[in-house]
């Protein structure tokens, strides 16, 4: 486990609340900053992170809530420009070392990028990908697309009768551009080469496009 | 035709917006006028003659709509400071638009900007600065004849 983060986490409360309890119970130190009294009131009853009822899109209550001591702030509030003034004054005025942005419009996603906010993600692209996964299986776990949806990292398991299983790598000669990057084998972690032996029961974590991506979990798992 | 004189986008169609939207209308400027509300319009004068966008201007769609991808200039004056810095950003390092100014009511965001390298004007700066320099000018009384002659420049 990473060392104890300082983590600070301003929006609306649904979305993080559950997202610092995880936090928490990694054993991160959070603070939420909301905007909404009730909300405030409500979260600081139920949760052990700290709450502070403020606007962080106004850099002065960002800065009285904490933000000069946050290793890590994420933005997840309702309007993007809200979200990029909350990053900006963090990074810029407070000397935030991590901002994340968790943005609404898709396109927004590299304007944020290249205004300086590296990590900025919308819901709705990778919603959008998944809802378009042709591949549906229940051995197959979807991590995250990457890029511009310009490939995708997926979790597979190799069933029993899987093609793969019982193959070296270099034998099943995946198509070109994917990679499987590791392979989970009971409790440890193999960095596979070319004459990495496959087995039933392996989860493999396979890199690949969107054109080849259904062809490559076809290669090692099986229809 | 250089990009420096392409179309002067007004971004928020307030009182200051519609203002300025009309008087360059009027001088002959090519003017685009972005608001989220189509009432918003009603303000600018009878004799405008620029076009004029619904959207949201914290959505990317609508600035593009608004055409930042040819303007010459931008005045991102919305209601809201955000709005309007997020706005001069896209104009300015998306868009490579050459003049941008922000309205910026807030003077940590303003503190913000400068270090972004964003311009900004302050209303309560401006007004500030405007008003002390109306305290200092010399009483109307103060003239040779003692008559009500206004002020003068000093």
């Amino acid at each position: 486990m990473p060392a104890s983060l300082r983590i600070m986490l301003v929006g609306p409360g649904r979305t993080l609340y559950f997202l610092a309890r995880s936090l928490l119970a990694l054993g991160h130190h959070v603070t939420l900053v909301n905007a909404d009294a009730a909300e405030s009131a409500w979260l600081a009853r139920h949760i052990q992170a700290t709450v502070v009822h403020a606007d962080g899109s106004v850099p002065a209550e960002l800065g009285q809530a904490g933000a000069t001591e946050a290793d890590v702030l994420l933005a997840a509030s309702r309007r993007d420009e809200d979200n990029l003034v909350i990053c900006q004054a963090a990074s810029v005025l407070f000397g935030v070392r991590r901002v994340l942005a968790l943005v609404r419009d898709p396109e927004m996603e590299p304007v944020f990028r290249a205004l300086g906010v590296e990590a900025a993600f919308s819901l709705n692209r990778v919603l959008t990908e998944l809802l378009e996964r042709r591949v549906v299986d229940r051995n197959v776990r979807d991590l995250i697309p990457l890029g511009e949806g310009q490939a995708s990292l997926t979790e597979i398991e190799l069933g029993p009768k899987a093609p793969a299983a019982g193959r070296t790598l270099a034998q099943l000669a995946l198509p070109a551009d994917s990679l499987v990057a590791c392979v989970f084998r009971d409790a440890t972690v193999l960095i596979p080469r070319g004459d990495t032996e496959l087995r039933a029961g392996d989860r493999l974590v396979v890199l690949a496009m969107p054109g080849n991506h259904a062809a490559v979990l076809r290669r090692l798992a099986g229809a | 035709m250089s990009r420096a004189s392409g179309p002067v986008v007004v971004i928020g169609c307030g009182r200051l917006g519609a203002y300025v939207a009309g008087e360059l209308s009027r001088a002959g400027r090519e003017v685009v006028v972005l608001d989220r509300r189509a009432e918003a319009f009603e303000a600018l004068p009878a004799g405008f003659s620029g076009f004029t966008v619904e959207g949201d201007a914290g959505e990317y769609d609508a600035l593009e709509r608004a055409g930042l991808a040819k303007a010459g200039s931008v005045l991102a004056c919305t209601a809201n400071d955000n709005v309007n810095i997020l706005a001069a950003q896209v104009a300015a390092r998306v868009h490579g638009v050459p003049r941008v100014l922000a309205r910026v009511f807030d003077t940590d965001r303003q503190e913000l900007c400068d270090r972004l390298g964003i311009r900004t004007i302050s209303p309560s700066e401006v007004l500030g600065v405007m008003f002390v320099r109306f305290l200092a000018e010399p009483d109307a009384s103060d003239g040779p004849e003692g008559s009500d002659t206004s002020g003068g420049a000093a």
